[in-house]
């Protein structure tokens, strides 16, 4: 009886191989194949020119501006991102569908359009663009276009990932440490943020992730000035337009590396913490 | 600590939860807020820890009025239904919490809180589990750590919100009592929502019975049971039989027959006659309530018997020693040995 026994729920083995081995075989197509295709490329000509492409001061610059743009975008995000789903979860109000409805507006903009929003705003035909420019202060083609695109485009990250999580906990943790005589302050950093570092951590690894790939919107803004205002994704574009493959790919490998690193960092967060992740899910 | 509450009225986005409810609960008593669901027994708990504030009326903690004070100000001790323990901090920092968080003025050395914690730890047997993590224990043990914790910060009133709601029969029944033993040992001023009558006649000193928002009777145990003020206290608290009835001149009727039970003078017309089950003496007195057997089931020790009565076939129940030779017949007259008139519902 026994070995003759299949849970109710499983496939017969050549159901089980072939779904196994489309997935697998999809994943080799579309997701290694191409990383692989990145390295190989950027290390084609030897270690030497990969080294060499790298510290060509138009790379370390844009190197240095996707830092300074992540930098700045991730943690204003981090901040507005904790504000809105403490809003959402927290409180009643009016207006609340249309706020959720708005944080998704960049996932469902396409980042192109992003960009020019801001172009329309701030550009030479614009309210605000020659009234800042008045007091010297260029937004357009420069560093604080870059910056505001990016944090358009990734503001959802770390909202997304904390709604959910912070309706599903509820105010009764929170009600508990007032009644206790905390006050809000206490609350918040002993409680609450405790409660959701978890959701918050792995919303800030993708936000990051996003700050610095992040091409279409910045690259509306940016205005491309070689040195200054071109981040890694448009480096590598623009090398890569200029037959400089080598070059191009070297710096797309370390974008890439990024996404590797992210995704190994959070592996490593799931398996250290694991029962924790899984004591905070839901309530116990 | 006494704690008055004087006409508070609560309204929720101007549907009312509470309608101008006034209670006195008396310094190192345990009482009862027991009602159905949506009679507005959360909310008066909730009030009276400032965890909501009233839309109108006061409330007194001794003679201070607390109506304005926040939360924090009240130091009350709040029990919730769901425990709330914060899962990321141990047994022992979940119970010392409420004294970490004091400003540095009035916060005790980090030696004495933990001191403190560990007693109140022992207080509820929970020695030895400090430094387990919420999720590592049981319900009726994570409860017992969320009432170390509320104790933590020496409250002058305790708050409970169905404290053993969430957790199954055995259990209930040994924390009743052991919640007993603590009070009595401690004495703090307790305040307990139910809506378990078992739960608050075994428990309380006194109950405070509600429904639709408003209180419906206040009393010992003994007074509520034995002496509802209302056709709902009746219903609720025990289990009841109601027949409708004429007061005549001098007895009642039904159905223009004498049942054999005296009335008071005074009042004439229709009436509820409402009596407990298991209150009754058979009789072969013609004066008397009788009907057809419809139905009887074994209940525990008893036979719980339905009785069709009268013209409109008004059932009733009532208990039967389960060996008892009645329980075998068709037909059986009976007379309640205590019972209680009230009014005819106005709208009915």
């Amino acid at each position: 009886m026994a070995r003759n026994f299949r849970s109710p729920t499983d496939e017969s083995q050549p159901v089980q191989l072939l779904l196994i081995g489309l997935s697998l075989t999809f994943m080799a197509l579309f997701l290694v194949l191409p990383l692989w295709a990145v390295f190989t490329e950027a290390l084609k000509e030897g270690l030497g020119v990969y080294i060499a492409s790298l510290q060509t001061p138009d790379a370390q610059s844009a190197i240095r501006l996707t830092l300074l743009v992540a930098a700045i975008a991730v943690p204003l995000n981090v901040v507005f991102g904790v504000c809105a789903s403490w809003a959402i979860a927290k409180f009643e109000f009016k207006g609340k569908a249309f706020l959720i409805t708005l944080i998704d507006l960049p996932f469902s903009v396409s980042p192109v359009i992003s960009g020019l929003v801001y172009v329309l705003l701030f550009g030479a035909g614009s309210v605000l663009g020659p009234w800042l420019k008045s007091f010297g202060i260029e937004v357009l083609f420069a560093v604080p276009g870059i910056v505001l695109a990016t944090i358009f485009v990734t503001f959802p990250f770390v909202a997304r990932e904390l709604i959910p999580l912070m309706q599903d906990q509820g105010t009764g943790d929170e009600e508990a440490a007032l009644s206790l005589g905390a006050n809000g302050w206490q609350t918040f950093w002993r409680v609450t943020l405790p409660n959701i570092k978890w959701g918050l951590l792995y919303g800030v690894l993708l936000c990051n992730a996003r700050a610095m790939g992040e091409f279409g919107a910045v690259a509306v803004v940016s205005g491309k000035i070689r040195g200054q205002t071109t981040t890694m994704p448009l480096q590598v574009e623009m090398l890569y337009n200029e037959y400089n493959g080598a070059a191009a790919f070297a710096l797309a490998s370390l974008l890439a590396l990024l996404a590797l690193v992210t995704l190994v960092l959070k592996s490593v967060l799931e398996w250290r913490f694991g029962d924790e992740l899984a004591a905070s899910g839901g309530r116990h | 600590m006494d704690v008055r509450i004087a006409k508070v009225r609560k309204e929720f986005d101007r549907f009312p939860a509470l309608h101008d409810v006034s209670l006195d609960i008396h310094s190192g008593e345990l009482i009862a807020l027991l009602g159905p669901s949506g009679s507005g027994k959360t909310t008066l708990l909730r009030l009276i820890a400032g965890l909501e504030m009233p839309t109108d009326g006061r409330i007194f903690f001794g003679d201070i009025d607390a109506s304005e004070k926040t939360v924090q100000e009240r130091n009350i001790g709040f029990v919730f239904q769901h425990y709330a323990l914060f899962r990321h901090m141990t047994i022992l920092e979940n119970v010392s919490f409420g004294l970490k968080v004091r400003p540095r003025s009035s916060r005790p050395p980090a030696g004495e809180i933990r001191r403190r914690a560990m007693e109140l730890l022992d207080l509820v047997q929970l020695s030895g589990l400090e430094k387990r993590y919420p999720n590592q224990l049981s319900g009726g043990q994570r409860q017992r750590v969320a009432l170390a914790r509320a104790l933590a910060i020496e409250p002058g009133v305790l708050l409970l919100d169905e404290p053993f709601g969430a957790l199954d029969a055995q259990v209930r029944r040994e924390l009743r009592k052991w919640l007993r033993e603590i009070h009595d040992r401690t004495g703090h001023t307790t305040v307990f929502v139910t809506h378990d009558q078992e739960e608050a006649l075994e428990l309380a000193d006194r109950l405070c019975v509600m429904s639709q928002g408003k209180i419906e009777q206040v009393g010992t145990p003994d007074a509520v049971y034995d002496t509802p003020s209302s056709p709902f206290v009746f219903g609720f608290i025990g289990e009841s039989s109601e027949l409708p009835v004429t007061i005549g001149s001098n007895e009642l009727l039904l159905d223009g027959r004498s049942v054999g039970l005296p009335a008071s003078s005074g009042t004439s017309g229709p009436a509820r006659l409402f009596f407990r089950p298991h209150d009754v003496e058979l009789t072969d007195d013609d004066a008397a309530l009788a009907g057809e057997v419809t139905a009887s089931r074994r209940v525990g020790g008893t036979r719980r018997v339905e009785i069709e009565i009268g013209n409109n076939g008004q059932k009733v129940e009532i208990d039967l020693p389960f060996d008892h030779p009645a329980g075998q017949r068709s037909r059986i007259s009976f007379r309640p040995r205590r019972w209680r008139l009230f009014d005819v519902k106005p709208q009915a």
